[in-house]
C-alpha cells in the first residue's frame, strides 16, 4: 500500500516539477508548482508526518503560491519567450544531471546500512514536546525571523518617492 | 518489495536536480524563486525520511523541516518584494538584464 502510494505521489511530484522548469507559460508554472508541492505533502503522509503534510498544504498551497501568483500578475512580462530558457540551457541540464548522478550514486552506495529499517511514526505530542523543549530557542528565533521578514517586505515593497521619475527605458538603454 | 529509505533519497535527489536546472536555466526571477522552492522541498523530503526510517523514530528531522518551511515563507515574501521593486524601477524581471554591479 505504501509502495503504491509512494510511486503515484512521486510520479506526480516529479512530472509537475518537470513542468515547472520547462513550461513556457509562467502562470502554468506556478500551477505546476502547486501540484508538485501537494505531491510532497502526500509523501509526508506516506512517511507518517501528518502534521507536516497539513503545514505544507497550508503554507505552500495556501500562502506561497498565492503570493507568487500575485507577483506574476504584477510583473507580467509581455513576451513569454524572454522568460523561458537561457540559451545555454544544455549546460544547466548537464550540471543538474551530474548532480543527480552524484547524489543517487552516493545514496545507493550507502544503502546497505539503512535498508533494513522500516518507517515508523510518532504522535503529534512528541513533535510538540520536541519543538517546545529541545528546540524552544530556535523556535523563538524563527518568530523573530518572520517578524523581520514581514517588516522588511513592507519597507522594500512600499512605493518610494524615487520611483516615479525613474526612467525605465533610459536606464535599460545605457546598458 | 518494501518501501526503503533509498526510494525517498532517489526521489529527493531528482527533485533537487530539477530545481537546480530551473535556477540555472530560467531567466525570469520569479521562475528562479519557484525552482528554489522545489530544492527546499527536496531537502524537506530527505529530512522527514531520515527522521522516519530509524529503529526508534526521532522528532529532530520533522522539527528542522518545520524551520525550513518557516524560513522559506520569509524568503519568498522578501524576494518577491525585491522583485516587485526591481520591476517598478527597471521594467523587467529578466535576471540576465540585471547587471548593474557588472564591473
Amino acid at each position: 500500500m505504501g509502495l503504491v502510494l509512494f510511486y503515484i505521489l512521486g510520479t506526480i511530484t516529479i512530472v509537475a516539477a518537470l513542468g515547472v522548469v520547462t513550461t513556457r507559460n509562467i502562470v502554468y508554472g506556478a500551477l505546476f508548482l502547486l501540484v508538485s508541492l501537494s505531491g510532497v505533502a502526500g509523501l509526508f503522509v506516506v512517511l507518517f508526518a501528518e502534521f507536516l503534510a497539513l503545514v505544507q498544504l497550508l503554507i505552500y498551497g495556501g500562502a506561497i503560491i498565492i503570493v507568487i501568483l500575485f507577483a506574476l500578475m504584477l510583473t507580467r512580462e509581455t513576451d513569454f519567450s524572454t522568460a523561458t530558457e537561457h540559451r545555454r540551457w544544455p549546460f544547466a541540464a548537464l550540471v543538474s544531471l551530474a548532480l543527480f548522478g552524484l547524489l543517487a550514486g552516493s545514496a545507493i552506495g550507502d544503502s546497505g546500512k539503512y535498508n533494513t529499517y522500516t518507517r515508523t511514526g510518532f504522535g503529534i505530542e512528541d513533535l510538540g514536546v520536541g519543538l517546545f523543549e529541545n528546540w524552544a530557542v530556535p523556535f523563538e528565533v524563527a518568530s523573530i525571523i518572520l517578524l523581520v521578514a514581514l517588516i522588511g517586505a513592507i519597507v522594500i515593497g512600499r512605493s518610494g518617492d524615487d520611483e516615479d521619475n525613474a526612467d525605465k527605458t533610459g536606464e535599460r538603454g545605457e546598458q | 518489495m518494501i518501501l526503503t529509505l533509498l526510494d525517498f533519497q532517489i526521489l529527493a535527489a531528482a527533485l533537487f536536480s530539477l530545481g537546480l536546472y530551473g535556477v540555472l536555466a530560467r531567466r525570469s526571477a520569479v521562475m528562479v524563486l519557484m525552482a528554489v522552492e522545489l530544492m527546499l522541498n527536496a531537502v524537506n523530503i530527505n529530512l522527514v525520511a531520515f527522521s522516519a526510517f530509524r529503529p526508534i523514530p526521532v522528532v529532530t528531522g520533522q522539527v528542522i523541516a518545520i524551520f525550513v518551511i518557516t524560513v522559506a515563507a520569509a524568503e519568498v515574501a522578501l524576494a518577491l518584494a525585491v522583485i516587485m521593486r526591481l520591476y517598478r524601477r527597471r521594467g523587467t524581471v529578466n535576471v540576465d538584464e540585471i547587471n548593474l554591479m557588472k564591473g
